[in-house]
Formats: structure tokens, C-alpha cells, sequence
């Protein structure tokens, strides 16, 4: 199989072996008008296998979600052909319309059209709480 | 714009100085009875309340204001379908500040956020309660002269109670304070409480359900009702409505200036024996509650 490097854009590299179109929906990349391949079951030499996303385009996204989805995934900048940064996401500090939250207490139960907004109150044990009801977020 | 919202907006400065003028509106009533003359309060009751809303509209009252609103869902346009945002906004245009209650827990955040005047959380389901909380470390304050060095029993449902959570994590922020935490065991603290507040601040605490062998260790001793409307199921309110009821005999070996607190309303938990005891601080309580909605009322409005 043959996908070419790409010249502008991302590689999102070290995705968990069948994670691929989880993100890829997350990141809404089925509504851009871009060239995106999914790689999946890659050969991986520390994992045996895993995805990869790689995204032909300079794109304004926000890749922090990568961060709350798997802190293993390594994102690739690249830049005229050359990779001009590499990095782990971070856990962001906060997560809207990602994850819905479950207490049949909270205002969000009955009003729908609120944002659902969660928020990392511990970083180290990965806490997210929702911003409403402060209940704890299953991660 | 400032709001109440959870007692953890306010730093321990700002809830001292809601304190003091507390007390000095207590000492000087004639200097605050005309501060809020032309002011108008929105109690917005989107469940049964008796205390809290009359507290409030009392507070607002002695401060020369007036008072508008509504007291259940059913007289509201909740009952049409309309969201709290857009009733927050319409009341924005009568009145100067808004309290709200509310069921559902987040539901004084979302007012909040839409708010152009100031908001206050007057109880959002078992989430939070700040003027509650106000309210007990008034009447610590000023029946035990303190708000550090403390012991305080704390008995009852300390699942669901809101008031409960709140308290220990407002009292978790003074110097030497311990608990004594004494529910049955279906009623326990919840965890994330013990690890985010208790053992993330190093407060001293036990978990127990016998409440006499623990009373002559007791400044405070803080009672709290088992909520029927926290339950779900009602076989379970049933079983544990009457696991612990304060009476005299449970008290004879207190210490002689024992604060004995409680939220109100009571059902059965304190025997109305205890009424008469000058440890008694329950009734007191309520009206140190008034006081300090009238400290915040002036500090939200920015009145001088």
C-alpha cells in the first residue's frame, strides 16, 4: 500500500490499533474538504500496531481533544515536507460538546441546548468534572 | 458583574468581610434599613422553599428594597417550556439582583452566565447551597467566637446533603479544624469529598455511626435531615429517616458550650426537647441568615 508524505499538514502517529475513525470523527475531518488518510494497523515497533492520521493540508484545528483521547498519540506539524514539530497533546483544560455528562441531576438533563462543557480539575489523576454539576466525568 | 454561586468563589477575606458587616449590620439596623431603597429582588423558586426564600426576601426587605417573584415551577414560565437563560434575561429587566432555586444541579450556573445582574444561588438540587454555608460560619463565628481550632461532629446524611458538603469544604480552608463525620453507612461522605477536600487540605477526620461516643469530643455538633426528594427510591428513605435523633439523653455528656446546628426544616431529628437547651443554636441560625444575605446583598450590588 502506497500513501504518499505529505507536504503540509499533520501526521497523527501512534493512534491505538483501531482508534483511527474515532478521531477522525471527533476531529470532524469527514466535513473538510481535504485529503486525509487513515492508515490502520500499522506496523509499530513499540506497539506491534497501531493507526496513523495524516492530514494533507495547513489546517487551523484545535488537536487538543488528541490529548484527552489518548496521551500516547504523537503529533507531527509538517511544514514544506519537513516535520517542524512533534509533540504529545496535553490533557485540555477543558472539553466541549465532547462528552456528555450522566447525572440525571443536572440542568443539562433537561436543558439541551447547553454547551456541555467539562473541565480538568485534576491533571494528574486525568479528573474532568462537568462545569454545570461538578459531577465527576467517566474518562 | 459579581455572582454567588458555590461558597468556593469567595476567598476567606471576602467571607470574613460578609461577616463583619453581618455583625455590624446586626449591632447598627437603623444605619442599613435604607441601602437598597429604590432596589428591587427576584426570588426565582423553582421548588418549595419556606426558609430561604422568605430569608431573602426579609433581607432584601430590611434594606429598604422590594421583592418580586415566584415560589414553584408551576407559576412560571418554566411550565411553558422557557429555559432558565431567557427567564434570567427578562428578569434582568425588572429586577436589580436574582435569586434562584432550583432542582436541577448547575441550574444557578447557567443563570449566571446569562445574567446582566448579579446572582445568587439560593440552592441548586444537592449541589450547592453558598448562603447556607454563609449563614453556618456566621453562627460559628458568632456563637463560638471562631472559625479555626474546632471540632465538629457532623451526623446524619452525609451523602446527599448538600449543606454538608458545602460546610466541609468552607471549614476545610481554617487552621486546626476536625471532623467527626457520623451517618449510617448508606449515608457516608462521599469519596471524592474525603480525597478532594478533606485529605487534600490534611483535615483530621473520622468516620463513625455511633454518635454518643463521640459527643464529649464535640464543639459543634451539626444535624441534618435525611431528604426524602434526594432519594430515589423510597423504601431506602424510609429505612434511614430515623437512624439518629438528638435528645437529652444524648447529650448529657456534651460539653457544657456544645454548638448544636442545623439547617432546617427539621422533621424528627433534634426531639423538641432539645429546643429549650441553651445549646440549642438552630433557631438562632436562621436568623444570622438573614443577616448575612443582607451583607451579600449590599456586597453584590455594590452598595456602600
Amino acid at each position: 500500500m502506497n500513501i504518499d508524505s505529505i507536504e503540509n499538514g499533520y501526521v497523527i502517529d501512534h493512534i491505538k490499533p483501531g482508534k483511527s475513525f474515532e478521531i477522525y470523527n471527533y476531529l470532524d475531518l469527514g466535513k473538510l474538504d481535504v485529503s486525509v488518510a487513515i492508515i490502520k494497523n500499522a506496523r509499530s515497533s513499540k506497539t506491534g500496531k497501531k493507526d496513523i492520521i495524516k492530514i494533507n493540508e495547513k489546517l487551523d484545528i484545535n488537536l487538543d481533544i488528541l490529548g484527552y483521547l489518548d496521551s500516547d498519540i504523537t503529533i507531527n506539524k509538517i511544514v514544506n515536507g519537513k516535520i517542524v514539530k512533534k509533540y504529545h497533546p496535553e490533557l485540555p483544560k477543558r472539553l466541549v460538546n465532547i462528552i456528555k455528562c450522566k447525572n440525571p441531576r443536572c440542568i443539562t438533563s433537561i436543558e439541551q441546548e447547553l454547551p456541555q462543557i467539562c473541565e480538568l480539575t485534576d491533571k494528574e489523576n486525568r479528573i474532568y468534572r462537568c462545569k454545570y454539576c461538578e459531577e465527576k466525568i467517566d474518562v | 458583574m459579581k455572582h454567588l454561586i458555590d461558597i468556593k468563589d469567595l476567598t476567606i477575606e471576602e467571607i470574613q468581610n460578609l461577616i463583619d458587616v453581618a455583625k455590624d449590620i446586626m449591632q447598627n439596623k437603623e444605619k442599613y434599613s435604607k441601602k437598597c431603597d429604590g432596589k428591587k429582588l427576584a426570588t426565582l423558586f423553582y421548588e418549595p422553599s419556606t426558609r430561604t426564600r422568605l430569608s431573602f426576601e426579609a433581607a432584601m426587605m430590611e434594606l429598604g428594597g422590594n421583592v418580586l417573584g415566584f415560589s414553584s415551577a408551576n407559576s412560571s414560565s418554566a411550565a411553558k417550556g422557557e429555559s432558565i437563560a431567557d427567564t434570567v434575561r427578562v428578569v434582568g429587566c425588572y429586577a436589580d439582583i436574582i435569586a434562584i432555586r432550583h432542582p436541577k444541579e448547575g441550574a444557578a450556573l447557567v443563570a449566571a452566565m446569562k445574567s446582566e445582574v448579579p446572582v445568587i444561588n439560593a440552592g441548586d438540587g444537592g449541589h450547592s447551597h453558598p448562603t447556607q454555608t454563609l449563614t453556618d460560619l456566621l453562627t460559628i463565628q458568632c456563637e463560638k467566637g471562631r472559625l479555626s481550632n474546632l471540632t465538629i461532629g457532623i451526623c446524619g446524611d452525609l451523602k446527599f446533603g448538600r449543606t454538608v458538603h458545602s460546610l466541609i469544604t468552607a471549614m476545610s480552608r481554617y487552621q486546626n479544624i476536625k471532623f467527626v463525620l457520623i451517618s449510617p453507612k448508606e449515608l457516608k461522605i462521599p469519596d471524592y469529598i474525603k480525597k478532594e477536600v478533606l485529605e487534600k487540605n490534611h483535615i483530621e477526620y473520622l468516620e463513625t455511626d455511633n454518635l454518643e461516643e463521640k459527643m464529649p469530643y464535640l464543639d459543634i455538633l451539626y444535624m441534618t435531615r435525611v431528604q426524602k426528594e434526594r432519594f430515589f427510591n423510597e423504601d431506602d428513605y424510609i429505612r434511614l429517616k430515623d437512624y439518629y435523633i438528638l435528645n437529652k439523653e444524648k447529650l448529657k455528656n456534651a460539653k457544657k458550650d456544645l454548638c448544636i446546628m442545623h439547617p432546617l426544616p427539621r422533621v424528627n431529628e433534634i426531639s423538641t426537647e432539645v429546643d429549650e437547651d441553651k445549646r440549642a443554636c438552630y433557631f438562632k441560625q436562621v436568623r444570622y441568615g438573614k443577616y448575612i444575605r443582607m451583607a451579600l446583598i449590599l456586597n453584590l450590588l455594590e452598595v456602600e
